[in-house]
């Protein structure tokens, strides 16, 4: 290049790479990204607080998985995150934006939480069998109506699920009222706590962990089915050709109403279900804070892993993980919730920009791109 | 050399990952003339004149306006230096005026004077012979309108040098010829102009020089008056190339597909196709002439199950059962159940025709996944046929999977234009097939086509060259404003009676088929 005038040229340019990375290679990015966002965070930590990076990251570690009963509360959790964002792959991937998990969840914790309270005296299999039925049924509901007005009046799913949350918690409170334990306390109690009718039963039980047990089977099978239903099967093959273009779709002879109904049930079944597995498998009672907002995180979880239900795994550990890691140092360092919030933010905000590098390609001043 | 130059390139090279788009291009504009710039898809022209208008900045090299060393990197650079480039797409605001889409974006001192705008515009339009008014609205505007507005648009923003990329491809031979009018009235007036086309007639009618890029280099450039349509085929393609399309006689033609009387509106409840009649039969090509947006978008969507009729009918005879069906109201699915062999190879190929985030063969499952009972989808036999086009049409991609949303046009139509023949079907339809196609791709395709009418299956070919309509197709049928102004034979009638038929609407006593 002539020399006089390589001063002309910008510092950097970016462009989009001519092939795909190979798996290795792009997971590799994500990884050194990941730790990036590390280094970043214990930058701002010193800043703020002025606290060795390293003792903050090491009571983390200590606050998620520090002790058994933490790490099979993080497992828990994760596998609830895991559940609903399972749940919102195939309606994500048709990009029908379904903001409703919320909603979905609490109906059917709503449903599984009846089943409890009506039917204890049901043999124990068959109570659950019961209690997994209603809560898919009635997740399938909070998903139905969003998808028949999207379907038969193009209604912006947007704001209709939204607007289907707020039902969701309002019936929620109607329920607590009405199943108000002990009375006057304004909530449900603990259902069943003598009989534990309707418990998600032990796995491996080494005396008080009680809570860890079949959700994890339940949920893992779950995720298992989606990642075959989305990629090898005949409606998973529909819905990401109408998430892609829905002309396409009616062109394929895809009948392009009929699928988005059928897939908004589907995933509003799935929600559903992890409404039964937060009441059934950890927290045994119902509130309104039962969906607790991860209606909302499960949507980072799904964009994440880029609607890979397995891939899912990962960045739902990940997100409890951080989440629980907070809250661990906010009480350790008397640090307010939004310095670990900030954290999460960090680190969400370099797994999302190393997508960038997966895509593009930047090249420096001067130097010659290699042929 | 003794002559100025408007614009100079030296040594531009551009690199999309590993292809290289542009390869050590020295290349001159000289001032005051039109320059075609001619070469395949995929040669790399679009890219070269990218770099112009600051879109792209070139990996190596040096870019020279009017003999000063410049960096063109923002295409606010582009039009400091005095270059602005009209774009295939239009880029305008459709419930703006002309002056308003004229002056968006540009930075000034002061308050907005509309009215001293619209002045300029005016001048600018009177100086050169263009018909629109600087009040009127984009949209109740022609496509030939629009363009001018983009052509307007950079002679405000004071550009000497011209850069027109396909700019005939959305216009009649008329309107055409206008354009050309303007372009030479703009040389005139000392402007530099460059043209990018691939309809070499245009090329010889317009151009003073043409430049010849082939994959990626420079081959060189020789004066119009010293070129004929061979010699510039010939330089572009490297090889000799015959430019004559085999037109046998159709064998057996029977009525295969009879439409009359077909009433189409869209959701504005506005009419698109007005009592429209034909017959397609088998073992022939037939055309569909129009100016674009004539219906024929909406009378192959009609066809093809994808748009609401109104009115009419559309009877398929079935070559095996004898049957007749008559396919309004079913949908693809129901058309597909039915037995009914239809191909159909869309206009806007990545919004319809493929799923731009899968590869080859995601694409191929379009046509096959219903196949087979059970849950789940067969990807065997999609991934033998993605294997087979891309082998037997040379699509470049790097892989089956890579998606087709990043492979060039002409790929792209290779994998649609493919799996849609490989389907065997027994009518054929296709918009705009060789749209953006280089010749040698476009040639293939001409010949893919007339292979499958010889093998007796009725095809549809809607065209936008009336050159190849009339070379290729048996019969023609010409739109106008959603009606049929014509049924001709393709073999006997002018370019210039089809364009007549093309603006004019029908009037008592035409030919109806």
């Amino acid at each position: 290049m002539d020399k006089e005038h390589a001063g002309h040229e910008p510092l950097l340019r970016m462009s989009k790479r001519g092939e795909l990375l190979p798996a290795w290679k792009s997971w590799g990015i994500r990884l050194i990204a990941f730790f990036l966002s590390l280094v970043a965070s214990g930058l701002v930590i010193v800043l703020i607080s002025g606290l060795n990076p390293a003792a903050v990251f090491a009571t983390m570690l200590d606050g998620a998985v520090g002790t058994s009963k933490r790490m099979w509360v993080t497992i828990r959790d994760a596998m609830t995150l895991l559940c609903i964002a399972v749940g919102l792959a195939p309606a994500f991937k048709m990009r029908f934006w379904n903001i409703g998990a919320e909603g979905q969840i609490l109906v059917g914790a709503i449903a599984s939480a009846a089943c409890m309270i009506y039917f204890k005296n049901l043999p124990t299999p068959v109570l659950l069998l019961v209690m997994i039925v209603s809560s898919l049924i009635a997740g399938g509901i909070w998903g139905f109506f969003p998808g028949v007005f999207k379907a038969r009046w193009n209604t912006n799913e947007t704001l209709f699920t939204l607007m289907m949350n707020y039902i969701a918690i309002q019936l929620t409170s109607y329920f607590v009222a009405l199943w108000e334990n002990p009375f006057g306390s304004n909530s449900v109690g603990v259902i069943n706590s003598q009989t534990k009718a309707g418990w998600l039963p032990n796995l491996l039980s080494d005396g008080y962990n009680k809570d860890f047990g079949w959700n994890v089977i339940i949920v893992l099978t779950v995720t298992i089915i989606m990642y075959l239903y989305m990629n090898h099967s005949k409606h998973g093959y529909e819905i990401a050709v109408i998430g892609d273009s829905e002309n396409t779709a009616r062109y394929a002879g895809i009948r392009v109403n009929r699928a988005y109904v059928r897939t908004i049930v589907f995933s509003g079944a799935i929600c559903g279900l992890a409404g039964f597995v937060a009441v059934s498998g950890a927290s045994h009672t119902i509130s309104t804070s039962t969906a607790g907002g991860r209606g909302f995180t499960a949507i980072i979880v799904a964009w994440l892993a880029q609607f890979n239900s397995v891939v899912m795994v990962i960045f739902s550990f990940l997100l409890v993980f951080l989440q629980k890691g907070a809250q661990a140092i906010a009480s350790a360092y008397n640090l307010s919730q939004e310095v670990s919030e900030m954290i999460t933010g960090i680190i969400l905000f370099f797994l999302l920009g190393s997508e960038f590098f997966v895509n593009y390609t930047i090249h420096f001043r001067g130097k010659k791109v290699k042929a | 050399m003794a002559v100025p130059c408007a614009i100079k390139m030296e040594n531009i090279t551009k690199r999309f990952g590993k292809v290289v788009a542009n390869d050590h291009i020295n290349m001159e504009l000289h001032e005051g003339e039109i320059l075609s710039l001619l070469g395949e898809n995929g040669s790399g022209k679009t890219t070269l004149m990218n770099q112009l208008s600051g879109i792209y900045f070139p990996d190596e090299g040096q870019i020279y306006v009017h003999d000063k060393p410049v960096t063109i990197g923002s295409p606010k650079d582009a039009f400091d230096n005095g270059i602005g480039m009209i774009h295939q797409h239009f880029k305008l605001v459709d419930v703006f005026t002309a002056t308003e889409n004229i002056v968006l974006g540009l930075e000034g001192e002061g308050r907005l004077d509309l009215k001293k705008a619209s002045e300029k515009v005016a001048e600018i339009c009177a100086r050169y012979g263009f018909d629109i008014s600087p009040e009127q609205k984009i949209y109740d505007m022609s496509v030939s309108q629009k363009q001018t507005v983009e052509i307007v648009k950079v002679l405000y923003r004071g550009a000497d040098i011209l850069i027109l990329d396909e700019p005939t491809a959305v216009l009649t031979p008329q309107e055409t010829d206008k354009l050309f009018d303007i372009m030479r009235a703009m040389k005139k007036d000392g402007k530099s102009l460059i043209i990018i086309t691939h309809k070499l007639h245009e090329v010889l009618d317009v151009s003073d020089r043409v430049a010849v890029l082939r994959k990626g280099e420079y081959i060189g450039d020789v004066m119009t008056k010293d070129a004929n349509q061979q010699s510039l085929t010939d330089m572009m393609v490297g090889h000799a190339v015959t430019l004559n399309i085999d037109r046998p006689a159709p064998v057996d033609p029977k009525p295969r597909l009879e439409i009359s009387g077909l009433t189409v509106y869209d959701e504005l409840g506005v009419k698109r196709l007005d009592n429209v009649s034909f017959t397609a039969m088998s073992g022939e090509i037939l055309g569909i002439a129009g100016v674009a947006g004539s219906g024929q978008k909406e009378l192959l969507e009609s066809i093809a199950g994808l748009y609401p009729v109104s009115e009419g009918t559309i009877v398929f005879h079935d070559p095996q059962s004898g049957e007749d069906k008559n396919l309004v109201g079913m949908d693809p699915l129901a058309i597909k159940k039915a037995g009914v062999g239809m191909a159909f190879v869309p206009e806007d190929r990545l919004g319809m025709g493929l799923v731009g985030s899968m590869g080859m063969t995601g694409n191929m499952m379009l046509r096959s996944w219903r196949n087979g009972n059970g849950l789940f989808v067969n990807r065997k036999e999609p991934e033998k046929l993605a294997n087979d086009i891309w082998k037997e049409l040379e699509v470049v991609t790097p892989s089956t999977s890579f998606p087709v949303r990043r492979m060039s046009g002409g790929n792209v139509q290779k994998v649609l234009v493919g799996r849609e023949i490989a389907q065997d079907p027994a009518v054929l339809m296709t918009a705009y097939a060789v749209r953006g196609l280089d010749i040698n791709t476009s040639y293939t395709i001409y010949n893919l086509l007339t292979k499958e009418k010889m093998k007796g299956i009725a095809v549809i070919y809607v065209g936008e060259d009336l050159d190849v309509l009339l070379e290729l197709c048996d019969r023609l049928v010409v739109l106008c404003g959603g009606q049929v102004s014509g049924v001709v034979d393709a073999r006997t009638i002018t370019k210039e009676e089809v364009g007549l038929l093309m603006t004019q609407h029908r009037k008592e006593g035409a030919v109806n088929g």
